[in-house]
């Protein structure tokens, strides 16, 4: 198996879904001969022609409308946004209508389309080239939210995400396009939308994370395995929605205690549901507080690189987080 | 108040052979008819929300030609129509039942639009390939361009042959003026021009956005003077005249099936009932206005065309009226006997997805 980096197991997931299916295309601002601000597409219009890779007008909303009503006749469309700071113009096409168009229609039209954004901070990216936005998508039904944190999920959940009948939004950690590698299989291979994964098997404390911070979690849960003997359980919650119950569930039943981590703003952000669902449905397995460790409560990650580096969660943060609850 | 007379000498279309001449009286019956039905339904829809039996209308009155027109001018329940809420007359020609109209109106669990989820006249039917609208308004105009896209792509890949009549080859959105200030028309009439796209965007001008009126929304007097910013074809028309409705729709069809790309047909009409059943319409305009336009009534007017060239007489009149008003009378029994939708599953999460093929 050959070793790749998260943005070249995207690349292939896509390359390989042109490959199999007419339907699907690809539109968004610079995909076609810059192959990306983030060289996500590159070579694609090169392989597959520019009426299959399109270089969309500057304005997101359209992308997603666009995808939207050729999804409805029956095309498969990979809509990317830039960055997904700028997904904002295309709310309303997303979460009014991308969203609810199988409910509203009585599910008698669906909008198989895939949104593919890069997300997340640790880039000199400022306010606006480093938001997480998972959490005010996750709170609209009928959305799916993906965030991959290997490059093997990446490509896997990307093609069920283009094969899938609904909408859903694909979140890529940019931090990680070529930071994070990993083995990846050449050829077709699935990976479902919905279960948890567990990464690092532990029996003290469960920490809930995606994407980047799955990556980091898993680096501080070997530190304090190493320097404290703490085992730490590593749950990378790779499906932001619809949520996993029982996957979220099971490893806490184990270890009684939950550190949530992640990069968006704190308050009323995914820990809060996964916080919710532990203390509700895992009451009687608790054996300590439930800790989140996430973003201020700041608009988004400042420019300046110390103020940067204090914004974003880091392996030492989380180290610190887990000694702190596994103590107690 | 604004201006919506219309320059015919500005209509190319209208110097040439019409189209519209080529109807038969057949067809000028059946354009008639859907005007008529659609008059009548909505009419009683008003009544039955004034007895209090349904909570809300919202009407297509004075609509009905520019509607009736579009949906003949282009392949009925094939090609994709994406409409917005007046759109009653536009969905009963393209093939929407009496019956479904007001199982919508009533909310019941058999109304093809939503299964009683969303308010009536939000209009979807899978079967017509007439697409599901929301009520924030333009929202269907760049999916519009979206299907457009979706056919021209369909035909390039050769998944679609561009002969097949019974595929969708055009995609036909329509929306107020008003609505024409959403950012969302503009993306979509810019694709549309981008991509040269079959597509037929028709602006249902009745001069008010709920209360707003025309100049208060843009500095020009037409909307389809906007069009040439996109590269689309304008064309502006009597909304009230459904034969110079026709012609120019014909025309918008014939652009998008040949690939001559996406044309803007405004028809300057007027509304000459309140928004909605919500609104009171006596606080932004003059009853000697709306009394005016009563005047230039659509069916009325049609009518007395029909009836000048002998198509139509007092007998078939009152036979058409008789029938229509059996018909509402049939479909408002049947919907309001009709069973309601189920509680779970209307409220259940997974009912949110469709089902994923394993």
């Amino acid at each position: 198996m050959a070793t790749k980096t998260l943005i070249e197991a995207i690349r292939e997931a896509m390359d390989e879904e042109l490959e199999n299916d007419p339907r699907v295309f690809i539109t968004g601002e610079d995909v076609g001969p810059r192959g990306g601000v983030f060289r996500a597409t590159m070579g694609l219009i090169e392989k597959h022609g520019p009426e299959r890779v399109v270089d969309s007008p500057l304005a997101e909303l359209s992308i997603i409308a666009i995808g939207i009503g050729a999804a409805m006749a029956d095309l498969r469309p990979i809509c990317e946004i830039q960055f997904a700071d700028f997904i904002h113009p295309a709310m309303n096409q997303i979460m009014n209508e991308a969203a609810k168009m199988y409910y509203r229609s009585n599910g008698t039209w669906t909008v198989p389309m895939t949104i593919r954004a890069p997300y997340g901070g640790g880039i000199s990216g400022g306010l606006y080239h480093s938001q997480s936005l998972e959490a005010l998508f996750a709170h609209c039904p009928g959305l799916k939210i993906v965030i991959p944190s290997t490059p093997y999920d990446a490509k896997g959940l990307l093609k069920s995400a283009i094969r899938d009948p609904n909408p859903v939004l694909f979140f890529e950690a940019k931090k990680g396009y070529r930071a994070i590698k990993g083995e990846v299989p050449d050829g077709d291979y699935t990976v479902p939308i919905g279960p948890v994964n567990v990464r690092r098997a532990g029996d003290d404390v469960t920490i809930y994370a995606y994407g980047m911070m799955a990556h980091y979690a898993v680096e501080a849960a070997n530190m304090v395995a190493e320097q404290d003997g703490i085992a730490a359980e590593v749950v990378d919650v790779r499906t932001i929605l619809p949520v996993d119950r029982e996957g979220i569930l099971e490893s806490f039943k184990k270890t009684g205690k939950a550190l949530i981590i992640y990069e968006d703003n704190l308050t009323m952000g995914y820990g809060a549901e996964v916080a919710a669902i532990l203390s509700d449905e895992g009451f009687e397995y608790m054996d300590g507080p439930i800790r989140r460790l996430a973003g201020p409560d700041v608009p988004s990650v400042p420019y300046s690189h110390p103020v940067q580096e204090a914004f974003m969660p880091s392996p030492k943060k989380i180290a610190d987080a887990i000694r702190e609850i596994a103590e107690y | 108040m604004a201006d919506q007379s219309v320059d015919l000498q500005a209509n190319a279309a209208s110097e040439q052979a019409r189209p519209s001449d080529s109807l038969s009286p057949e067809i000028l019956l059946e354009m008639y008819w859907y005007m008529l039905l659609s008059r009548r339904l909505d009419e009683r829809a008003w009544i039955l929300h004034r007895q209090g039996r349904i909570p809300f209308h919202i009407s297509g009155m004075g609509h009905e030609a520019c509607q009736v027109a579009a949906a003949f001018a282009i392949n009925r329940g094939v090609d994709y129509v994406h409409p917005y809420y007046r759109d009653l007359a536009m969905c009963l020609a393209v093939g929407m039942s009496a019956e479904e109209f007001m199982l919508g109106l009533f909310g019941k669990a058999e109304d093809p639009s939503s299964g009683g989820r969303q308010m009536p006249s939000h209009f979807s039917h899978r079967k017509l390939n007439i697409l599901s609208m929301s009520s924030p308004v333009a929202t269907q105009v760049p999916q519009a361009a979206g299907l457009a896209f979706g056919i021209k792509y369909r035909i390039a890949q050769q998944l679609q042959d561009p002969e097949d009549e019974t595929q969708p080859r055009l995609a036909l959105t329509s929306l107020g003026e008003g609505s024409t200030s959403q950012g969302e028309w503009h993306e979509g009439m810019n694709w549309a021009g981008v991509h040269k796209l079959p597509f037929i965007c028709l602006v249902e001008n009745n001069i008010y956005a709920i209360s707003v009126p025309m100049h208060q929304q843009m500095a020009v007097p037409n909307v389809a003077d906007r069009a040439a910013g996109y590269g689309v074809e304008g064309i502006v028309v009597d909304g009230n005249d459904i034969l110079a409705s026709y012609d120019a729709m014909v025309r918008a069809r014939d652009r998008a099936y040949s690939g001559e790309g996406p044309t803007l047909v405004e028809a300057k009409t007027y509304r000459p009932v309140p928004h909605s059943s919500d609104d009171d319409d006596r606080s932004y305009r003059s009853r000697d206005e709306v009394e005016e336009w009563k005047r230039k009534d659509p069916i009325a007017r049609f009518q007395q065309y029909l009836l000048d060239r002998g198509i139509l007489d007092q007998n078939k009149i009152d036979e058409y009226e008789a029938r229509a008003k059996q018909m509402v009378n049939q479909s408002q029994s049947y919907a309001d006997e009709a069973p309601y939708p189920e509680i779970a599953p209307s409220l259940d999460p997974s009912s949110v997805y469709a089902p994923v093929d394993k």
